[in-house]
């Protein structure tokens, strides 16, 4: 197999310009989605038989609690990359992805608290998935510190990326472990949101912003990578051809 | 084992360490001060009665031990940056991951251990049945373990770093959760009476899958620090 498109990859030039190219590939179909998405969860869809509408918040929190793992093992596999064929440009792809990341899961909280209080009647419960989505936002902040602690950026990578690898092995542990804690702790009191079959009308809606959602993280992945290459390379000499362009 | 160089050199290394831990006899003592500190403001901040902290004495235990022996762990590597020994310790020609574990073991037994031997003590006057303190004494035990070895890593990723200190929580506490949980159910369950042999199972493998894992992450994380 010819592996020249991946050690391509990882040449700061040539990868500038195809996310220049890819950005907006990758942001105006999620525009177009998202809104699509919105459209359908906020209008078409019906409202749910015992939650009435406040289950259309569900068109933000799902997308966001999928994202949010989705960063942290991308992330992870960029740093591993990064940390074993040493490429540079994998660790900024991992530190450009971490922040995304981290809002996301702030977000999957967010509106996880503001759906939780009319359905349960409180902001905040102590359930296996909101305590194991908090303990990753924990992982999240732990990186972004560690990395912003060490003024050498190419250790500031190294060392960050090692802890994304321990941070990935301990995932699976973290969140089974919070299962049973909670399962021990209380039989489940709060059913997992009765969705046993979701009609198609409030399923596509949420399958759309599933994809879009995916699609907005590609984008802004993209130009931030750009700006990470730009801050790491500004003193290289193909940046000013390129910009002199 | 012992016979090989690599044995020798760690046997030497956790040697060195407990030889400059015991010289230096008022820091060995810190950790257990500030658990049986921590401990003791549970019943002031609460109240007196028995059957109330015996309901909270498991996850007091716990949080505190966790506390007083993160306390230790930022000087793991520091010491040994500042006067170089460090750099000794990577150019020795020894695998580094098993000098990681030499190390994790020695900061087991200056504060994993004591804080073991101290807790039977404090749980009992915290209304413990006496039925539950070798629950509490083998949860300990293997929770420190997992402690030092995960916390080398932090240690090691944080050891050229500022006030590592806030830093090394923010990176070792989320992944002691697991442990969190385990271990302090266990006591519970001891003190309600029930067999804790589950959660305690549970908490041993959790402790060899980390001292399996953590030193290759620590000789990482310190190569990086050195670079």
């Amino acid at each position: 197999m010819d592996w020249t498109w991946f050690h391509k990859l990882a040449s700061p030039p040539h990868f500038y310009r195809i996310a220049g190219r890819l950005a907006p590939g990758l942001g105006w179909p999620a525009l177009v989605l998202i809104l699509a998405g919105l459209y359908g969860g906020l209008v078409f869809a019906p409202a749910d038989f015992q939650q009435g509408d406040g289950f259309r918040i569900l068109y933000v929190h799902a997308p966001s609690a999928w994202l949010s793992m989705f960063i942290y093992a991308m992330m992870a596999i960029a740093a591993g990359i990064g940390l074993i064929w040493r490429m540079k440009l994998a660790h900024a792809v991992a530190i450009a992805a971490a922040p995304i990341g981290a809002w996301f899961t702030f977000l999957a909280l967010a509106t996880g608290s503001l759906w939780g209080k009319p359905m349960w009647g409180t902001w905040w419960v102590w359930d296996a998935r909101l305590t194991s989505e908090l303990i990753l936002l924990f992982l999240y902040l732990g990186f972004l510190a560690l990395h912003a602690s060490i003024d050498d950026t190419q250790r500031a990578d190294r060392a960050a990326a090692v802890l994304a690898l321990v941070g990935i092995v301990n995932l699976p542990i973290i969140h089974y472990s919070v299962y049973w804690w909670n399962t021990l702790h209380q039989g489940s009191t709060i059913t997992k949101l009765g969705r046993p079959s979701i009609t198609l009308d409030m399923l596509w809606p949420l399958l759309v912003m599933l994809v879009g959602f995916t699609l907005f993280f590609g984008a802004v992945l993209t130009r931030r990578v750009q700006a990470e290459v730009l801050r790491r390379e500004r003193n290289a000499a193909w940046l000013r051809a390129e910009l002199a362009r | 084992m012992i016979r090989t160089p690599a044995g020798r050199a760690m046997l030497l290394l956790y040697r060195r360490d407990l030889l400059l831990a015991f010289r230096r006899r008022e820091q060995l003592l810190q950790p257990v001060v500030f658990f049986v500190m921590i401990t003791t403001l549970f019943p002031l901040a609460l109240s007196p009665e028995l059957t109330q902290l015996r309901q909270i004495a498991g996850g007091v235990l716990w949080v505190a031990a966790l506390l007083a022996a993160l306390l230790a762990l930022e000087g793991l590597f520091r010491a040994d940056q500042e006067d170089g020994t460090l750099e000794q310790l990577l150019l020795a020609g020894q695998p580094l991951g098993l000098l990681a574990i030499a190390r994790t073991g020695a900061h087991w037994t200056i504060t994993g251990l004591p804080l073991v031997l101290v807790s039977p003590v404090l749980a009992l006057a915290l209304g413990v049945p006496a039925g539950a303190l070798w629950t509490l004494s083998i949860s300990l035990a293997l929770g420190t373990g997992i402690l030092s070895s995960l916390g080398s890593v932090g240690a090691a990723l944080t050891v050229g770093v500022r006030r590592g200190g806030v830093l090394l929580s923010l990176l070792v506490l989320p992944l002691l959760m697991p442990a969190l949980i385990f271990g302090a159910r266990a006591v519970d369950m001891a003190i309600r009476g029930d067999a804790a042999r589950g959660p305690l199972l549970l908490l041993a493998a959790m402790c060899v899958l980390a001292l399996t894992l953590a030193p290759l992450a620590t000789a990482a994380a310190l190569r990086i620090s050195a670079e």
